[in-house]
């Protein structure tokens, strides 16, 4: 028995958009103010459950038609490729640099390698929040 | 590797070959294709004769570990050589007894030859080799071999419960005999016994720890006083083996390393004591336990002992001579160790032999009970025969060697009474008493063994099968050792410069001066002297205790055949497995608070102590920030919190609690000005007390019951431990620290190196993004475990 919860459905549309932008923007300030994959990955994850409790799973899976393990897999490689890539320019593993260039619209922006390894962990965190409350609210 | 080498390891190397031929020639006996061997080694050991006759000696090194100083050096001089001939020889009459011995269909050849042939060359790399860890290796695959081999019936429950035996006590053995070694080692710097001997001190105050330790190897490994229990027990393998391991070789293991090292221990009293005193303890308690015994071959086996024992006592009493070195007249004090190592040959040859015609016995007529058998003289000539001399020989009659070697024996113990050294004044007498009185049940059993086999009546019904002569190619072996019996009875001076003065060379080195021989010269007649009386009063005694036999053969004594010492082992045994079980089922219940218990306990204890003892607890209060009424308000809440958790009746205050103390943590994070920190906490514990709420709703209906949490003292007293310890700890360390702290540096590189502002997260994801890298993996890790436990389970149940 289901109650007509409409206007939690009608709120989490609206306000799902607000976390995650939200959350995008923690991730990506991370590199000069609080914030960063670890947290912006879990907002994310957030707003997703969210989705989840006011719809139901199977909603969310239809909006997001992947495997979240893919997620965290994905999240990993890019992780251990950054590190990797130091080996191109003959530094250590996980070695990183920045720079500042001018990009459209934004102006002069400081693009650090920083940033790909926190993408890699903002997958990750999305992918195993995901997977662990998935699986088990899937679980009956 | 020298031919030397080669020839020491080559049983090693024909066992591997054994399976196959075995398998694929399945017409021929396996043993013939063993046989070869040992006959091949005998003669090329022969070949060394007059090298080591004239006090040469062989050496050749192969590098193993150099490093370590372990080299397989082959050694021969006299002793080793001696050694060798008797494995070899022996072992080729083996061979060849057991072709006729084991069927060809019936038995597991090639397990018997793989097992025989990895002791033969076992106990060939005993003997020759100089180095004592290479010595070590050698002993310890004579021990497995021989288990091997007692187990060789592995169906039969006794066969496995001897060689068990067989193995704890002659490992056992030999891990104290490495001890040994080891502090040799820590002594001289060398493994070499070349080396050891000269180098070693008497007055260091390891001498007497590698001493024991060593004896103790030797003794169990030779069936000494108490160790000698195994070796009765071992009486379960196939004759053959009990003739070759436990009568000619491996129980000889004991006796050659004794004899190696006297060099090494000897000249000292302990050394003088402990030997001839076992011996003597255990020529008398297996002469003793041997009269009891019905079966053949545990009465072999507790003559064995005895002899042991009589050529342990030997090496012990001529080991006295060392203590007066070269220069004096020496002939009185070695007549021992001479007598020791005729007696070594000779009981070689005898037991063997004797051995054997049990075997044959056992063989032919299905029994070997001495109350069954009887009158046999008759049907089995040839067999009665060579017991005839080797009973006789054993019991010292002559003119078989046997004689030879008691009269040096008396003549030994007799000698040692006029020592003036080592309190041999004051205990002196025991040794001729003791032996005189052994002798004399020595003479008994072999009376009980002769007479009850072959004469009186013949009872058909007491066999199972059709009694007869054995088949000519069993009796080859005894017949050639029976000859050597006779022969070296009639002249004993064969072996005298070829064997005796070489190995004589080899155990009393330092005895003679630099170009001096032993003179050894064995004759038969002394003229009327103590020696022949006391033999006399043997033979007319021990023929008194067989004719009155039927009087105290009632006694209980005689009718308990177990040695009372079993009764030792088997209840160490049991009280060992029974007391382990014991005391690990107390502490190792299964339960996981107990084990948390033992662990915070140890903890707790360990930690505490270390921090009084180091006098580690400070309180100084330097440098302290002050406290602020936030703080203190926070506290309180997260206290209040923490102690409702505690005491919670239900399962969902205690979840909510622990909710509100996770949020009072991320306002502490915020207090103390760590963004990133708070941000993390909040998010991360609203998820974990979804979670916790997920599990409860997931519990069973049928436990539920909301009780209060129940209490245990120990739990209260572990966890105000546990607390108290964690508490004075972290403030000891806050008080106590040695350095400047490393946070300078990223406060000046985070920006310039990494261009990053905020801290945190350049050190998490640039200067230690490592770190980073694998608490991510951790993530997938736990997701994938998750995800795995919940759906294998499911499939499961789907199934």
């Amino acid at each position: 028995m289901r109650t007509n919860d409409v206007v939690l459905k009608t709120a989490t549309q609206l306000v799902t958009f607000i976390i995650i932008i939200f959350s995008i923007y923690v991730f990506l300030q991370g590199h000069h103010n609080p914030g960063g994959g670890f947290i912006g990955g879990l907002m994310t994850a957030a707003a997703i459950i969210l989705i989840g409790i006011a719809f139901d799973i199977k909603t969310v899976r239809r909006i997001l038609p992947f495997d979240f393990k893919l997620l965290t897999a994905t999240g990993l490689l890019i992780a251990v490729l950054t590190g990797i890539g130091a080996f191109i320019f003959d530094a250590t593993f996980l070695t990183h640099t920045y720079d500042y260039f001018y990009l459209p619209l934004l102006g002069k922006t400081e693009l650090a390698t920083a940033l790909l390894f926190d993408i890699g962990v903002y997958f990750v965190v999305i992918g195993v929040t995901l997977t662990i409350i998935f699986t088990i609210g899937e679980d009956s | 590797m020298t031919l030397l080498h080669w020839a020491t390891i080559s049983p090693l190397l024909l066992a591997i070959l054994i399976p196959f031929l075995y398998k694929y020639l399945r017409s021929v006996h396996t043993g013939w294709f063993v046989l070869a061997l040992p006959l091949v080694l005998f003669f090329y050991f022969i070949r060394f004769l007059p090298e080591t006759s004239d006090g040469g000696v062989i050496e050749q090194t192969v590098n193993w570990v150099p490093s370590l100083d372990i080299n397989f050096t082959v050694f021969i001089d006299g002793l080793s050589l001696l050694f060798a001939l008797l494995i070899t020889g022996i072992g080729s009459l083996v061979v060849l007894y057991s072709i006729y011995y084991l069927s060809k269909t019936k038995e597991q050849l090639h397990n018997f030859y793989v097992y025989l042939l990895m002791f033969m060359g076992a106990m060939l790399g005993v003997v020759l080799s100089d180095n004592l860890i290479v010595l070590y290796a050698f002993w310890e695959l004579t021990s497995l071999a021989s288990s091997l081999l007692i187990s060789y019936w592995y169906h039969r429950k006794k066969s496995t419960y001897g060689a068990q035996k067989s193995m704890l006590i002659t490992v056992f053995g030999g891990f104290a005999m490495l001890g040994g070694f080891s502090l040799l080692y820590v002594m001289t710097g060398t493994f070499s016994i070349r080396e050891i001997i000269g180098n070693v001190d008497t007055t260091s105050s390891l001498f007497i720890p590698a001493m024991l330790l060593v004896l103790l190897g030797a003794f169990t490994k030779s069936a000494q006083f108490p160790f000698h229990i195994w070796l009765p027990d071992a009486m379960e393998a196939p004759t053959p083996v009990s003739a070759y391991l436990h009568s000619a070789t491996m129980v000889k293991a004991g006796i050659y390393l004794v004899a190696r090292l006297t060099p090494v221990f000897g000249g000292v009293p302990e050394w003088f004591w402990l030997l001839s005193g076992f011996g003597i303890v255990t020529l008398f308690w297996g002469s003793l336990s041997a009269v009891r015994q019905k079966d053949l071959k545990s009465i072999l086996a507790f003559s064995t002992v005895s002899q042991l024992g009589l050529i342990m006592c030997l090496l012990g009493l001529g080991s006295a001579s060392l203590y007066f070195g070269a220069g004096t007249d020496t002939t009185m004090y070695t007549t021992a160790t001479l007598a020791a190592v005729f007696h070594l040959i000779n009981h070689a040859t005898f037991k063997g032999s004797l051995f054997m015609t049990a075997g044959i016995i056992d063989h032919e007529t299905g029994t070997r009970d001495i109350r069954k058998l009887g009158g046999l003289m008759t049907i089995m000539p040839v067999t009665f025969t060579i017991s005839l001399i080797g009973t006789a020989s054993m019991a010292g009659l002559p003119p078989f060697n046997g004689f030879l070697s008691k009269e040096m024996f008396f003549t030994g113990v007799l000698n040692a009474t006029e020592l003036e050294i080592f309190n041999m004044k004051t205990f002196g007498l025991l040794f001729p008493v003791l032996a005189w009185v052994a002798s004399i049940f020595t003479f008994v059993y072999c009376m009980i063994l002769f007479f009850k086999t072959f004469t009186g009546e013949f009872k058909k019904e007491n066999y199972d099968k059709h009694v007869h002569e054995a088949p000519f190619g069993m009796l080859i072996s005894p017949i050639v050792l029976g000859s050597l019996v006779v022969v070296f009875g009639f002249f004993p001076n064969l072996l005298s410069y070829t064997l005796i003065e070489p190995a004589m060379n080899a155990i009393l080195p330092t005895v003679l001066g630099p170009d001096e021989q032993f003179y050894v010269n064995i004759y038969h007649w002394h003229g009327f002297n103590t020696e022949l009386f006391m033999t006399i009063g043997v033979i007319l005694f021990g023929t008194f205790i067989y004719l009155m036999m039927k009087k105290w053969a009632k006694l209980e004594i005689y009718l308990r055949e177990r040695d009372p010492l079993n009764k030792v082992y088997d209840g160490s045994l049991v009280l060992l497995a029974s007391g382990s079980h014991t005391i690990t089922a107390s502490f190792m219940r299964g339960s996981i608070r107990q084990y948390l218990i033992y662990i915070f306990s140890f903890m707790v204890l360990f930690i505490g102590y270390m921090l009084f003892k180091l006098n580690a607890i400070t309180f100084t209060g330097e440098g302290s920030a002050p406290i602020t009424f936030h703080e203190t308000t926070l506290a309180l809440i997260m206290c209040i919190a923490a102690i409702t958790v505690a005491f919670a009746r239900t399962r969902l205050t205690a979840i909510i609690s622990l909710g509100a103390v996770g949020y009072s943590l991320a306002l502490f994070f915020v207090l103390f000005r760590a963004p990133d920190l708070a941000l993390t906490q909040m998010v991360i514990e609203t998820v974990s007390t979804v979670l916790f709420l997920l599990c409860f709703y997931h519990l069973p209906v049928f436990k539920e019951k909301f009780e209060k949490v129940p209490f245990r003292l120990t739990n209260l007293v572990v966890s105000i431990g546990v607390g108290a310890l964690v508490t004075i700890f972290a403030i000891s360390a806050h008080y106590s620290k040695s350095f400047e702290s490393l946070a300078s540096f990223f406060v000046d590189a985070s920006y310039k190196e990494a261009g990053g502002k905020n801290m945190v997260n350049v050190i998490l994801v640039d200067f230690r993004g490592f770190d980073t890298l694998f608490e991510i993996l951790v993530l997938g890790i736990a997701a994938v475990g998750i995800y795995s436990m919940i759906k294998l389970r499911l499939q499961k149940e789907g199934s």
